[in-house]
């Protein structure tokens, strides 16, 4: 029976670095190639020799999907393909392929230039890896090679982030990236059709969250930064430059509009205006309010948010600040972060999930006291928010999604063990499928059941379909026979004249023949004639027929009569059929072994 | 397997496939020729249109003087312009399960088809051609709603009557169907029973058929379907083309191996070579401005404007008319430029590329930014104050009966200086000018076409090659005025199977094989 691998390299019962091996059909895909965020060695990269060993990885892979720009699932493309080496396929959208290079050049900036780490994809690296990308269209069905076919779906998150089926023959595999079953204020909810997938790969950061309303949390953040603002502090928000910076944009644009507010809000780094007019470009990606307005106003032109200046930092007085990274890890936020966490009054909102070992994490976590690099400590005054904001389905989206899809089966990666498996009792409970949560490295296999698709002969359909009267039932399987010929990789249900044709071959017949002796006291034309009378009343609907040259044809079936030499009353019938009649036949011999009736003149 | 012919236009098509139990329209083109038997709508009071006498038979027996209006020995209409819709009475409509759209142009008649025929079913388009196809209909709505005509003629259109009547208007087929145009509300729902598809998407109809829309070049995402069971394949050729304009490139090797190719939207200038077309376009506007007068581009909303912009931009500066105000008109101008923006997917390689940077694929929007190109809903309003002349103005329709085109043959043609230049080929220029005659301004005729000619298509047909290639009888002789050129038709073996409006032609398969799906299980017992 097929299988279908799944194998993760990273995301497995983990966040970050998301790297999926799927093998179907013979195909090997690898879905997602990213950093983790939480480490600085060789972990933070997907362990490539799990799929080869020595040598460049193109001979194993069929093609690479990446589902959005975030750099957990993109970060680690540069190093797979051109210092690792692979040179087939690399399927993303539109505004997946615009935006990923720029967040990887910013990555290796920070790394290398910052940092000063070498042994680092460089940024021609980033260009012919880009080189490679095959852009893809939602609902576009794209054919990998003559087997493999995949298909785009929206997917909320981000903008041009998708969720993609794979397929092969009838056996297919749904990966979701990062979904959002909740439309927000600048992008629209994930959706899917019924298509039944074997397996349905879903990320499940909030596996054991429920959210409550969307506009309780909006309510809550904007609350915190007005109070903030008013008593003079500054509020600090870490974004990644796209995405949720832009719906905490709009949504603090249209507050400080009605609340006719002065504070500034600034945004860091020089991506804001250019990540803006991705958005403006990509409207078709947005949310269908947006969409349906832009010609009048485009929600991506804000009127409060200024471009923000390092020496800004140490102005006096109350002021917003968007700045990258969201994590805290690294950058302009953790600069901003350092000057402003000894103040009571300041503020930090951390709009999104942290990975562990970053800063962001360890403030959540209620960490006060922190080490930094060259050993000096730093003490955390300022307030620390945590709103979640960051577009991922919870577990009631989750669940949502598996009602729209309907896989057989369910696995879970993006997300942490322990939440997992509760999530996983939870599906199994509720769908009665299996839910499977392999950790890194390791492997799920599920078998498939798929169906093989046989060209049958109109003629012999035709043929079939006569034998069983005027009107099929569509709901009665049918027992049909035919002749299958596999050839050139496809299977054909043929009548076995043609068949014979086709392949060049002379029929051979293979006839059962058997002997009944029967006690019966008349001469041989008579008992044959009783015969035939005894299974014309014992037949009905069958042709009968008493032929001049001594035999009786039942159908094909051949009867005949001879005298013993031995006992005159005893006679032997003599029975031939064809291997093709056997049911009939072997009914007629054992009909015959229990005599004839008496009073059969 | 069936299919029925409702137009008789061979770049309007508007055909219903009957394909293993399933109903399917193809494309549902409105022919809109027929209002060059109309009078213009001027947006403005026009004393010469109002002073035009009256029709009377040459006997005096038939008297139509408040219907039809003589004007430079022709006859016209005075009424709202009405449209030829496609055939209604050839098949039930209601029976159609689904509308595949492959272009903007060619889904005018819809909500004649969706609204008023008991349809139920779905239509298949792509999200550029409805978006754009949407304004386009807003446009033409706009265009009639604003002048309404107070009376409307009926009495020509009777039988006995018509037989009577002078020139075109006796020879107009079916003018007892002709219809006024819809209104907004039909638009609306007529596009809320669009469902989007991407190319190259897969759409199963009953389980018995699959869909698929691929790219066809011509516009933005215009499309020509692949239509198949299992064993049968048919494709659906419209407007394609193979030049590189704004649209993705036509996917051509997806048509290949199908037993039935229909074959419609070719080039309607066949001889007219759209590079040419471009370069006298703007020698003969450079020209006009230099001399002082003004040029008047009487053209769609959507389209070839994006490359008579893109062409402009270029040669604007090189041509020192970096100061001659630009002007496009229209109630969707706006819409028409901000659309052609966000669609990066269903772009040539080149504009997708500048998205990537980000920046605006097509660069109508630094014209703009620049002030060189201004955009208005109307002549009323902003425009009568901020207008300069000599300008350039770009405005509809082009068939010169309706929208703000018509101020503008009332307003400059009556002098030498000016000029108007034709680009679009779906009306004859000659019959457009008709109504405004004697016209003192100079005419020129750059029809810009960028569908397939004759050569393209037979090579394309060479590669792809279809069993058998069905198409409209126009194609399978020259065209009357030129009946020598024997290159301006499909000469191909075995011979095209030709269809007018209402033709039903059967289409010849040949199927020998179905498909029957089997569970593998272990218990199977096949092979026994």
């Amino acid at each position: 029976m097929p299988e279908i691998k799944v194998t993760p390299l990273g995301a497995g019962q983990d966040v970050g670095r998301s790297c999926i091996l799927v093998s179907i059909g013979g195909k090997n895909i690898m879905l997602d190639c990213g950093m983790h965020m939480g480490y600085n060695d060789d972990r933070r990269f997907p362990d490539f020799s799990y799929v080869t060993q020595n040598g460049r990885l193109t001979d194993f892979l069929d093609c690479v999907i990446i589902s959005h720009f975030h750099l957990d699932h993109c970060g680690a493309l540069p190093y797979m393909s051109e210092m690792v080496g692979y040179d087939g396929p690399i399927y993303m959208t539109h505004p997946t392929k615009a935006i990923c290079p720029i967040l990887l050049e910013d990555f290796r900036k920070i790394t290398v230039d910052k940092k000063g780490e070498t042994n680092f994809f460089t940024s021609q690296m980033i260009k012919d890896c880009m080189k490679k990308v095959v852009p893809l269209n939602l609902h576009q069905t794209v054919q990998v090679d003559d087997e493999l076919e995949i298909k785009a779906y929206y997917a909320g998150h981000v903008l041009g982030a998708a969720m993609v089926q794979i397929k092969v023959g009838s056996e297919s595999v749904v990966y979701t990236g990062d979904y959002n079953m909740t439309p927000d204020r600048h992008l629209g909810a994930a959706w899917i059709d019924k298509c039944r997938p074997d397996i349905l790969i879903s990320e499940s950061t909030y596996a054991t969250t429920i959210r409550d309303s969307k506009r309780c949390r909006e309510r809550d953040f904007l609350k915190k930064v007005h109070e903030s603002i008013e008593r003079g502090g500054k509020v600090l928000i870490p974004v990644f430059a796209l995405g949720r910076a832009q719906e905490l944009c709009i949504l603090l644009e249209t507050f400080w509009e009605r609340m006719n507010l002065k504070a500034p809000i600034y945004f860091s780094t020089g991506l804001t205006e250019k990540a803006n007019h991705y958005y403006k470009l990509f409207i078709t990606w947005t949310n269908q309010k947006i969409r349906k307005t832009f010609v009048q106003r485009n929600m991506f032109e804000f009127k409060h948010i200024k471009a923000f200046d390092r020496s800004y930092a140490d102005n006096p007085g109350p002021m917003v600040v968007f700045a990258t990274p969201g994590m805290l890890h690294a950058g302009q936020s953790l600069q901003i972060f350092k000057k402003w966490a000894g103040n009571e009054k300041n503020m930090v909102i951390m709009p999104g999930y942290c990975v562990q070992g970053t800063i962001g994490h360890k403030i959540l976590n209620g960490q006060r006291k922190l080490e930094m690099e060259g050993r000096a400590t730093l003490d955390v005054k300022l307030q620390v928010e945590y709103m979640s904001f960051s577009a991922h389905a919870d577990a009631k989206g989750i669940m949502q999604l598996i009602r729209m899809a309907e896989p057989r089966n369910m696995l879970l990666v993006h997300g942490e063990a322990a939440k997992m498996e509760f999530l996983k009792g939870k599906i199994e409970q509720e769908f009665s499928i299996d839910c499977y949560m392999p950790a890194n490295g390791e492997t799920a296999m599920v078998t498939t059941n798929p169906s093989v698709p046989v060209d049958m002969s109109l003629n012999l359909l035709k043929r079939e379909m006569a034998l069983g009267g005027p009107l099929p039932d569509p709901k009665k399987p049918r027992t049909m026979h035919g002749t299958l010929i596999m050839k050139e990789n496809s299977l054909k249900l043929v009548s076995s004249e043609q068949a014979l044709k086709e392949l060049g071959l002379n029929e051979h017949q293979l006839r059962f023949t058997c002997r009944v002796q029967l006690q019966d006291p008349h001469s041989d034309p008579d008992t044959l004639h009783r015969v035939y009378t005894h299974l014309k009343s014992v037949l009905k609907g069958y042709t009968i027929q008493h032929l001049p040259d001594g035999t009786v044809m039942v159908e094909s079936i051949v009867i005949k009569v001879s005298s013993s030499a031995e006992d005159v009353n005893a006679k032997v019938l003599l029975l031939s059929w064809s291997y093709q009649d056997e049911d009939l036949g072997s009914f007629l011999s054992s009909l015959l072994k229990k005599g004839l009736p008496p009073g059969l003149c | 397997m069936k299919l029925y012919c409702l137009s008789g236009h061979p770049t309007l098509p508007c055909n219903v496939l009957k394909f293993k139990s399933t109903t399917i329209m193809l494309d549902c083109g409105l022919d809109t020729t027929s209002v060059l038997n109309f009078l213009p709508l001027p947006l403005v009071h026009s004393p010469r249109l109002s002073k035009l006498t009256g029709w009377t038979s040459k006997d005096g027996t038939v008297n139509l003087e408040k219907e039809l209006k003589e004007c430079a020995g022709r006859v016209f209409v005075d009424s709202q312009p009405e449209f030829c819709l496609p055939e209604r009475e050839l098949l039930d409509l209601s029976t159609i399960d689904v509308i595949l759209i492959s272009n903007y142009h060619c889904m005018m008649a819809l909500p004649y088809i969706t609204e008023h025929t008991g349809f139920t079913g779905t239509v298949y388009a792509t999200e550029p051609t409805l978006q754009i196809g949407r304004l386009l209909m807003e446009e033409l709505v706009n265009f009639m709603e604003r002048v309404p005509k107070a009376q409307s003629a009926t009495c020509w259109k009777n039988k006995d009557l018509q037989r009577v009547l002078p020139g075109p208007l006796k020879e107009a087929v079916d003018v007892w169907t002709w219809k006024r145009c819809y209104s907004m509300h039909e638009v609306n729902s007529a596009l809320s029973k669009v469902q989007l598809v991407g190319y190259s998407q897969k759409v199963e109809l009953f389980g018995a058929v699959q869909v698929s829309p691929l790219s066809s070049g011509y516009s933005l995402g215009s499309s020509n379907w692949i239509i198949q069971s299992h064993h049968e394949k048919v494709s659906y050729v419209s407007g394609s083309s193979l030049l590189t304009t704004h649209p993705q490139p036509m996917d051509q090797s997806s048509l290949k191996n199908s037993d039935v190719l229909i074959l419609t939207g070719l080039t309607q200038m066949p001889t007219a070579n759209p590079d040419g077309m471009l370069g006298e376009f703007c020698s003969n506007l450079a020209m006009t401005i230099r001399a002082g007068g003004n040029v008047l581009v009487p053209c769609y909303s959507s389209g070839v404007i994006y490359d008579l912009l893109e062409c402009l931009y270029q040669f604007i500066e090189s041509a020192n008319l970096g100061t001659t105000p630009f002007y496009f008109i229209s109630p969707v101008a706006n819409s028409s430029l901000e659309f052609s923006q966000i669609f990066a997917e269903w772009l040539c390689h080149n504009k997708q590329t500048k998205v990537y940077l980000p920046e605006p694929p097509f660069p109508h929007a630094e014209l703009i930014q620049t002030n060189k190109l201004k955009h208005y809903p109307s002549i009323h309003g902003d425009f009568s104050s901020e207008f300069r002349q000599p300008c350039v103005v770009f405005t509809g329709h082009p068939s010169l009966r309706f929208g703000d085109v018509v101020h503008f043959m009332e307003l400059w043609g009556k002098s030498s200086l000016n000029t108007v230049i034709f680009t679009e080929p779906d009306f004859s220029y000659l019959d457009a000018l008709a109504p405004y005659q004697p016209l003192a301004m100079k005419c020129v005729y750059c029809p810009i076409d960028t569908r397939l000619n004759f050569h393209q298509v037979s090579k394309l047909l060479k590669e792809v090659q279809p069993l058998h290639v069905v198409c409209p009888e126009q194609y399978t002789q020259p065209p009357l005025s030129q009946s020598h050129r024997s290159d301006l038709m499909l000469e191909l073996t075995p011979p095209p199977m030709p269809y007018r409006r209402c033709s039903v032609l059967n289409l010849p398969f040949r199927r020998r094989y179905d498909v029957l799906l089997t569970p593998i299980s272990e218990s199977s017992s096949w092979f026994m």
